[in-house]
C-alpha cells in the first residue's frame, strides 16, 4: 500500500513533465504548422502583421547566458577557491553564507535594484571606460543605452554567482586532503597544489556547477526582461538592447491578442524547454562521468 | 660506510596549539641508512615524521620548537623556503596518492613540472629512471600515457615513490607506505626501500615491527610523544635498554 502511494509520487514527477511537453507542443501546434522550423531561423517578431522569427530571441538567450557565465564563473571560483583554501578559518562559514544568501533574494528585486542602481552606475562609469578602451572591438561600439545586453548579463552573473559557488565550494571541499598534501610535499605551493592537485581532481564536478549556473542564466525570466532592453533584433554592441526566450514570453502572454500570437509565444516556450533540457542534460552526463571515477571527484 | 649525519634532529617539540604531540626528541640519522620509528598509534611517530619536511606546520595551528638539521643547516631558518626544502626530503603517503587525471608518465614528472619547464628529452630520462629505482618501469613501459588509476594499489605506492625519487632529493619520508597494500605489495616495497638507500636516505614510519627489523638500520621507539629508545636495529630487537621498548616489542601492549 505504502509501497504503491510511493510510486505514483515517484512517478508523478515525470509524467507531470510530459504533460507540460505535450501541452507546449500542442499550443504550439498552430504556429508549428504555420512556420515551421523556419520560426527558428526568423527574425522579424511582429504580432500585428502575423509574422514569427524566434532567432533573435535565441540568440539573445544563449548570448546572455554565456556572458552572465564569462564574469560568473571566474568570480565564484576565485571566491571558492579562496574559502576552501586560503581564507582564515573563522571567515569561510560566513563568506559562504553570504554568498550562498544572495540566491535567496528574488529575481524581481534584482531587477528592480538593476534598474535604480546598477544601470545608472554601469551608464555612468563602466560603459563608457568599456568604450573608450575596448571601443576597437565590435562588442563596445555604438550608443550607450541603459537598458542593454550587457545590463542583463551582469544582473545574470550575480544571480548565479551564489549556485556556482556553492557547488564549487562542495566539490572542492570533498577533494581529498592527501592530494593536497602529495602535491605540497613535492615541493608546490599552495597556489601550485590548487591548480596542479585540487583543480584537476574536482574540474568535473566543477564543470556540473558551472552548467547548473548555465541552467539557471538560461531559464531567468524577470530580471532580465527588467534590464535587457526588450528589443527584438540582434546586435553586435553589448551596450544595444537584446531580448531573450524568456523576456518575450513574460511580456507578450497576458497580451496576446490572437491565436497564433499566442502559439507562437507557446513555440517560443516549448524552444526553452528543449534548450534547458539539453542543458540539463549534459550535466547529468557530466555528473556520471564523475560518477564513473573517469576525472575523480567521486564524492559527488 | 662512512658516517656522515644527513638529518638530525635536536630537541625537537611539535605542537598543535597548546597540545603537545612529540616532545624534546633529539636523534640523528646517518647517510645512506634506513631508519624505522616504531610505537604504537598516537605515539607521535608520524608527526614527528612530517616536522621532517615541514609538512606539520601546514596542519591546523602546528608548530615546533627545538631545531632540524639537514645537511648541518637548520631547515626552519628564516631564509630556508619549505617548498625547496620538500624537493630536497621527499614524502610518501599511507595510502597511494597518484595524481587521478593525469596519467604514469605525468605523475612522476609533477615533481619536476612544479617551478619549471624541463625539456622533453630530460624528463623522459628522469621518469624512466624514476620509475626504474621504484621497480615499476617494467609493469608499465606500455601504458606510460594510460591513467594511474588503472595500477594496483601496490603499484600505484611505487609510482608515488617514483614520484617523490623523480627531483632527486637527499632524504626520503615514508609514512606507513604499506599499511593499505597487501603481503606481496608490500614485500616489494620492502625491497625497494632496502635498494634505494644506497643513494637515499630513509626514513619509515611503520607499525609492523616485522618491517622495521627486516628493512632498518636503525630504530628509534616513541611512546606518548616522546622517544624512549634508539639504537642499531638488531640491538634493539634484541637487548632493549628501556623496560618500555622491551614490553612493545615482545606485544605485551601497543
Amino acid at each position: 500500500m505504502f509501497r504503491v502511494a510511493l510510486t505514483i509520487a515517484a512517478l508523478a514527477i515525470p509524467i507531470l513533465l510530459l504533460f507540460l511537453l505535450l501541452e507546449l507542443h500542442s499550443g504550439a501546434r498552430l504556429a508549428i504548422s504555420r512556420y515551421g522550423l523556419g520560426f527558428v531561423t526568423g527574425s522579424t517578431w511582429d504580432p500585428v502583421a502575423e509574422e514569427f522569427g524566434a532567432f533573435p530571441l535565441i540568440a539573445g538567450t544563449l548570448l546572455s547566458s554565456f556572458l552572465a557565465l564569462l564574469i560568473a564563473v571566474p568570480l565564484s571560483l576565485g571566491v571558492a577557491i579562496y574559502i576552501t583554501e586560503f581564507a582564515p578559518r573563522v571567515l569561510r562559514q560566513p563568506i559562504a553564507f553570504l554568498i550562498e544568501l544572495l540566491a535567496a533574494i528574488p529575481s524581481v528585486v534584482y531587477g528592480l535594484w538593476g534598474i535604480y542602481v546598477l544601470i545608472p552606475i554601469l551608464k555612468k562609469f563602466v560603459f563608457p571606460v568599456l568604450r573608450s578602451g575596448l571601443g576597437f572591438l565590435p562588442f563596445f561600439q555604438g550608443p550607450i543605452y541603459g537598458p542593454s545586453m550587457l545590463s542583463a548579463s551582469i544582473i545574470l552573473a550575480i544571480m548565479i554567482m551564489p549556485f556556482i559557488m556553492s557547488v564549487a565550494r562542495e566539490v572542492l571541499i570533498a577533494v581529498p586532503g592527501s592530494q593536497r598534501e602529495a602535491a605540497l610535499a613535492l615541493g608546490a605551493t599552495r597556489w601550485e597544489a590548487v591548480m596542479s592537485a585540487i583543480i584537476p581532481y574536482a574540474r568535473s564536478g566543477i564543470l556540473g556547477a558551472i552548467i547548473l549556473g548555465l541552467g539557471r542564466a538560461l531559464g531567468e525570466t524577470m530580471a532580465v526582461t527588467m534590464l535587457i532592453g526588450n528589443r527584438n533584433a540582434i546586435s553586435a554592441s553589448l551596450f544595444a538592447p537584446g531580448y531573450t526566450m524568456a523576456a518575450v514570453i513574460a511580456n507578450e502572454f497576458s497580451e496576446a491578442a490572437t491565436d497564433l500570437h499566442f502559439s507562437a509565444l507557446a513555440y517560443v516556450a516549448f524552444l526553452l524547454f528543449l534548450v534547458t533540457v539539453l542543458v540539463n542534460a549534459l550535466a547529468r552526463l557530466l555528473i556520471w562521468r564523475v560518477a564513473r571515477g573517469s576525472g575523480g571527484g567521486k564524492g559527488l | 660506510m662512512a658516517e656522515t649525519v644527513r638529518l638530525a634532529t635536536a630537541r625537537l617539540t611539535a605542537m598543535y596549539g597548546k597540545f603537545t604531540a612529540v616532545k624534546d626528541v633529539s636523534i640523528t640519522f646517518q647517510a645512506n641508512t634506513v631508519n624505522a620509528l616504531i610505537g604504537p598509534s598516537g605515539c607521535g611517530k608520524s608527526t614527528f615524521l612530517r616536522t621532517l619536511n615541514r609538512m606539520h606546520e601546514l596542519s591546523e595551528e602546528g608548530w615546533i620548537t627545538g631545531r632540524v638539521l639537514l645537511d648541518g643547516e637548520d631547515i626552519y631558518a628564516s631564509r630556508v623556503s619549505p617548498m625547496q626544502l620538500r624537493r630536497r626530503i621527499g614524502m610518501v603517503f599511507q595510502k597511494p596518492t597518484p595524481f587521478p587525471t593525469m596519467s604514469v608518465y605525468d605523475n612522476v614528472a609533477a615533481g619536476l613540472r612544479v617551478n619549471g619547464r624541463p625539456g622533453r628529452s630530460e624528463l623522459d630520462g628522469v621518469v624512466e629512471h624514476s620509475l626504474k629505482q621504484a621497480a615499476l618501469w617494467d609493469e608499465v613501459k606500455d601504458r606510460l600515457r594510460g591513467s594511474a588509476l588503472a595500477l594496483s594499489g601496490g603499484q600505484q605506492q611505487r609510482l608515488c615513490i617514483a614520484r617523490t625519487l623523480a627531483p632527486r632529493p637527499e632524504v626520503i619520508l615514508l609514512d606507513e607506505p604499506t599499511a593499505s597494500l597487501d603481503p606481496g605489495g608490500t614485500q616489494r616495497i620492502e625491497e625497494l626501500v632496502f635498494a634505494l638507500k644506497r643513494e637515499f636516505t630513509i626514513v619509515i614510519v611503520t607499525h609492523n615491527l616485522q618491517q622495521a627489523a627486516r628493512v632498518s638500520d636503525t630504530t628509534s621507539f616513541f611512546y606518548m610523544g616522546t622517544m624512549v629508545e634508539t639504537g642499531a636495529t638488531r640491538q634493539l630487537f634484541t637487548t632493549p635498554r628501556e623496560a618500555r621498548t622491551e614490553a612493545y616489542i615482545t606485544g605485551r601492549f601497543g
